[in-house]
């Protein structure tokens, strides 16, 4: 699958807005998907990403275009192939 | 030929309800022969046509925030023929403003920006009715402005304008246009438009204060903004006119860098929203009260406050570093700003290590220290606040690190107005 961060999210990974992950089995949730990229992806401030089990408020969490909301939140099923987006909520103007 | 549409126009102020004794005995529409001229090109897109014109004159539309944003969208809504544009801003125009907010001038440089904003619009159609709002837009205020219009623009550039249009637009029935732009990034969508969620559907939490960047820290290529609030005049028009599917529970996001647009499907509106849902908390009784800087943490304006934290005794003034640069007392100037930065001014003799490497890499300060412990060094950023942050991490690791205070903007106000401020 692939996970991707926009709207400055990036800057925590790295900079590297797409990352290609490897699933163990066939489906994982988005919630394993989390502890995952916590554990292997995210470089520095964990707040500016995570907060608890999920993540910060601001961020909205995108599977194949869709707000997770729609698909379960924590609970959304994630297989191969997949996309997921994390995009933080911008201000400016 | 030209000459008779514009005696035409001379005769008669060229307002959609004001056209009545221009009507031609050869049409059945509200559209007089000057303005079927103007908006021909756009009465021959079929699905907008002769109907989509009239409804967009008779139509107003508020656009809230004349700056990168609203730039383009009220140009976009003036050209277009809306009936009533409407315009807030509080602030004037600077001269950091005009690489992106291309409604300004470089004359209107210290003026209303809602002023100048309405100055152009009617530049281009004088036929437009404008309402200025040159206060800005409050808790007190928002009910009545939006209330007297049709569609809202949300233009604006912090975090608690973008709650309170929202919940005004929720309590008013008004569907809302948002629009937001940042460095290579932006979004867009339509809120509160029928089963489609509010902001605080979406957002019911206000994310950390520090994860909310500004156009003044974290800059933003004037473009981007330009082709996001032009999609908002286009999201505007298409309310205003009832052309097309409206962006609601929808996003559209742009990825200017890659050159990317991404349409994603959003949640419907959430039934218990304090907001736009079954019972909802926010209510035209209590809105006046709300307090949305407090909310947020975040203040409405673009304006970065500077707070003291490092002891005054640990600190020095621009003037008293001058000085100790004059008398060469031996020290180290550590200016903590990011590459970036650094690059586009900064003081002679000065070290530049950024305060994120700082905070990852104590061992770098060993490095700037040399042999001597009791060295001074003397620290330095933009406005006087990350490098406070460094004083604190430095002071902690055993360095005799002082706070320059004010940052680089003191220098320029206290010692040499020439250093290229940003
Ligand atoms: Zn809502």
């Amino acid at each position: 699958m692939w996970a991707h961060s926009r709207g400055g999210l990036e800057l925590l990974f790295g900079s590297v807005k797409c990352h290609e992950v490897d699933l163990d089995s066939n489906e994982i949730t988005v919630e394993k998907l989390l502890v995952w990229i916590r554990e292997n992806l995210l470089k520095e401030r964990q707040e500016m990403f995570l907060k608890g089990k999920s993540v910060r408020p601001g961020v909205l969490v995108l599977i194949n275009d869709y707000d997770w909301e729609l698909m379960g939140h924590l609970e959304a099923p994630i297989k191969d192939k997949d996309s997921v987006v994390f995009i933080s909520t911008l201000h400016g103007g | 030929m030209l000459e008779q549409k514009l005696a035409d126009r001379d005769r008669v102020p060229v307002r959609s309800a004001a056209a009545e004794d221009l009507r031609s005995a050869y049409t059945t529409h509200g559209l007089n022969s000057y303005q079927v001229c103007r908006y021909s090109r756009q009465l021959l897109v079929p699905a907008f046509g002769i109907a989509g014109q009239e409804k967009l004159l008779s139509s107003s539309i508020l656009v809230i925030g004349c700056g990168g944003l609203g730039s383009s969208a009220a140009l976009y809504l003036a050209a277009a023929g809306v009936g009533v544009l409407g315009l807030v801003d509080r602030d004037t125009v600077e001269l950091n403003n005009l690489h992106r907010q291309i409604i300004h001038s470089e004359e209107a440089i210290g003026t209303s920006k809602v002023r100048s904003a309405a100055t152009s619009c009617r530049r281009i159609n004088s036929s437009l009715s404008i309402l200025e709002f040159p206060n800005g837009f409050s808790a007190d205020n928002a009910l009545e402005i939006v209330r007297k219009f049709d569609v809202v623009v949300d233009a604006t550039d912090n975090l608690p304008s973008r709650y309170l249009i929202s919940d005004a637009c929720v309590v008013a029935r008004k569907p809302l246009v948002s629009g937001a732009a940042l460095g290579l990034d932006g979004q867009l969508t339509v809120y509160n438009h029928k089963n489609g969620p509010c902001y605080r559907c979406l957002f019911p939490v206000p994310p950390p204060q520090s994860a909310c960047q500004r156009c003044s820290d974290s800059g933003v290529l004037g473009v981007v903004p330009g082709i996001i609030g032009s999609l908002e005049a286009l999201e505007a028009i298409k309310l205003a006119s009832g052309t097309g599917e409206p962006l609601s529970s929808r996003m559209l996001i742009f990825d200017a860098s890659l050159g990317r647009f991404q349409n994603i499907k959003l949640r419907a509106k959430n039934p218990s929203c304090v907001a736009c849902g079954d019972n909802p908390e926010i209510t035209e009784a209590n809105f006046h009260n709300m307090n949305y800087e407090a909310f947020t943490g975040v203040a409405m304006t673009d304006e970065v406050i500077r707070k003291q934290v490092v002891s005054l005794s640990n600190s020095l003034s621009c003037l008293e570093l001058r000085k100790r640069i004059e008398e060469k007392v031996p020290h180290v100037l550590l200016d903590v700003r990011d590459e970036h930065q650094y690059a586009i001014s900064a003081l002679p003799q000065s070290t530049n290590i950024p305060l994120s490497q700082l905070q990852k890499n104590s061992q770098e300060l060993r490095d700037i220290i040399l042999d001597d412990e009791k060295m001074p060094v003397f620290v330095i950023c933009r406005r006087g606040n990350s490098s406070q942050e460094a004083v604190e991490l430095l002071r902690n690791s055993g360095v005799n690190a002082l706070d320059v205070t004010g940052g680089l903007e003191a220098w320029s106000r206290e010692v040499d107005s020439k250093f290229p401020l940003y």
